[in-house]
């Protein structure tokens, strides 16, 4: 019964062409444009085109995570989760289909930005690979989650912006454009974003095979506040309290 | 949840009640409505209607009164598939085509229709491939009912369905209706035209500003307005001494002709002939649902327009 919901929120989102386009591409292009003249740097004491690699995966995973949300609010703004309220659609039905739809459209930005890495010469071997591709899985948790509050609580043309700029703040000073904040104050407040741990999933599967206790805990504190937020919101906006 | 069967009990609200800031949208409706039963909502714009649908539907909160459906809470009935509808405002989502959205829609209730069927008794079977952001508004229209339809609920709610919709259209959605009323489906629809409501309503709820002026079957609802009118050739005859005849509430003329709107056509009718001997080609009929509609959803404060000589 539920399984048809789940399949076409699925395909609605692989339909939305410009979307999933920009959101795989985007990286990619950024990755190659930088990460191709600096081979053989290093960056937080890794090879260059291993960190920013996980880097432009984190970015465009965190865009492939909020999207779903942004489709929430035009669903919304086109009065169609109004008459999903009349159905006997569960709420349970539509977050899992949202949360797989985010991750399925994370998946292939993650793979392609690791193909472009391998292709500048990233060697790791297989179990390093999983290790990466499963931590920055889990912390992308508090970005679908982000996305799912943002699109219950901003208004149509608003979102826009408050999706980009959301992505790109995290992005940058979670590192994802550069190791920018490499010491004092800055270091300890970037420390605590999820997207901190997201860019240094690479690093970590290299040299530890996961992430220190810190990076755990930053993403999971982050899920913990934002699952009640997101149920809030929810019942804020359907009035289903 | 309690297990109820749909047939037990209709659909029950009781002192419905809802303001948005200073506009009070509906003030204390009270409706029962049995099950099988199919009632038109009618009411100008801004009247409450749909804010009355929406409480119905448990979309939107009362300030205060209850909502009960076949004996279930809005919401409860809604999980159990006993409630579809089509909304007032709305369109379907984009990146899906007329038929997955039907088929979506069917994939939500226990007992759907089956989705080919809708799709041509809707008249969409040739806009089936189509995404459903690229309809016309009366093809749009279509396919809110097409879904609608799918769900085969024990009640169905439509907020004004023909909008917009053409007059073939129509025919073929009443049609339609008129099948799902004989398979005993409980029905509450709001619109406009009023030829709608008189030819397929078993019942008419009349609101204006936000309560129910006026509630039965279109022929009590005519004669609750009163207006029944009377037509007679009557040449040169003082309007405000027609007027003045027991059971009129207004004269006109038109030439030689008088119509006088009356509230009891019968003594008005005797008083007539005894009065104005002369009278010549009486016609009494019983007002339209027009008339009674204009006359109950007036607002109080203005004069009716009938009233005293106005020629
Ligand atoms: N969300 C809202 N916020 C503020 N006022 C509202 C809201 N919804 C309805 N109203 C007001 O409540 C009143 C009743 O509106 P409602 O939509 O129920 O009327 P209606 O009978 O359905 O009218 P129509 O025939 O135009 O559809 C109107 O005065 C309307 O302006
Ligand atoms: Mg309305």
């Amino acid at each position: 019964m539920s399984a048809t919901h789940v399949r076409y929120e699925i395909l609605r989102t692989f339909r939305n062409r410009v979307t999933l386009g920009v959101t795989l591409a985007l990286p990619l292009v950024l990755y190659y444009s930088i990460a191709s003249g600096n081979r053989h740097a290093t960056s937080s004491g890794i090879p260059f085109p291993l960190y920013f690699m996980t880097g432009m995966a984190a970015y465009g995973a965190m865009f492939a995570a909020v999207s779903p949300g942004a489709h929430l609010a035009l669903d919304r703004s086109r009065g169609w989760t109004r008459q999903l309220r009349i159905t006997p659609l569960r709420a349970r039905t539509e977050t899992v289909a949202k949360v797989l739809a985010a991750y399925l459209v994370a998946l292939p930005a993650l793979v392609l930005l690791f193909l472009a890495g391998a292709s500048l010469g990233v060697r790791l071997d297989a179990a390093q690979w999983l290790e990466m591709t499963g931590l920055l899985l889990v912390g992308l948790a508090p970005f679908v989650l982000m996305g799912q509050i943002l699109g219950h609580v901003v208004a149509g043309d608003a979102l826009v912006p408050a999706v980009g700029g959301l992505v790109i703040l995290f992005a940058l000073f979670g590192g994802a454009y550069g190791a920018f904040f490499n010491s004092g104050a800055m270091l300890t407040f970037v420390k605590l974003l999820p997207s901190f741990w997201l860019v240094q999933a690479g690093k970590a599967a290299l040299l530890l095979g996961d992430w220190p206790a810190e990076g755990w805990t930053v993403v999971a504190c982050w899920t913990a506040a934002l699952v009640p937020l997101a149920v809030l919101v929810y019942q804020h906006d359907t009035g289903n309290v | 949840m309690a297990v109820v069967n749909p047939q037990d009990a209709g659909i029950r609200a009781t002192g419905l009640t809802k303001s948005y800031g200073s506009v009070r949208a509906v003030r204390g409706i009270d409706l029962e409505i049995a099950p099988g039963e199919t009632v038109a909502l009618l009411g100008p714009n801004g009247a409450g209607k749909t804010t009355t649908i929406d409480m119905l539907l448990g979309l939107t909160h009362p300030d205060a009164g209850t909502v009960a459906i076949f004996g279930a809470s809005p919401g409860s009935a809604v999980r159990s598939g006993w409630v579809g509808g089509m909304l007032q405002t709305g369109s379907p989502p984009d990146h899906l085509r007329v038929r997955e959205l039907v088929s979506l829609m069917a994939s939500y209730y226990p007992h759907p229709r089956r989705v080919e069927d809708v799709l041509r008794i809707t008249g969409v079977s040739d806009l089936a491939e189509r995404w459903t952001t690229k309809l016309s508004g009366g093809q749009a229209q279509r396919v809110r009912f097409a879904t609608a339809l799918v769900a085969n609920p024990d009640l169905l709610v439509l907020d004004e369905p023909t909008a917009g919709v053409d007059v073939e259209g129509r025919h073929e959605f009443w049609e339609v209706m008129r099948g799902v009323a004989a398979e005993g489906k409980t029905i509450v629809f709001a619109t406009h035209y009023l030829e709608e409501a008189d030819a397929f309503a078993d019942r008419i709820v009349l609101i204006a500003r936000g309560s129910i002026v006026a509630d039965g079957s279109v022929t009590e609802i005519k004669a609750k307005a009163g207006s029944r009118t009377v037509r007679a050739t009557l040449p040169g005859v003082d309007l405000a001494s027609l007027a003045a005849l027991p059971g009129v509430v207004g004269a006109e003329r038109h030439g030689d002709a008088v119509v006088l709107s009356c509230t009891d056509a019968d003594a008005a009718l005797a008083c007539l002939f005894a009065k104005f001997p002369e009278v010549r080609d009486v016609e009494a009929s019983g007002g339209s649902l027009e008339e009674a509609f204009l006359e109950l959803t007036a607002e109080e404060d203005s004069t009716r327009p009938a009233e005293g000589d106005k020629s």
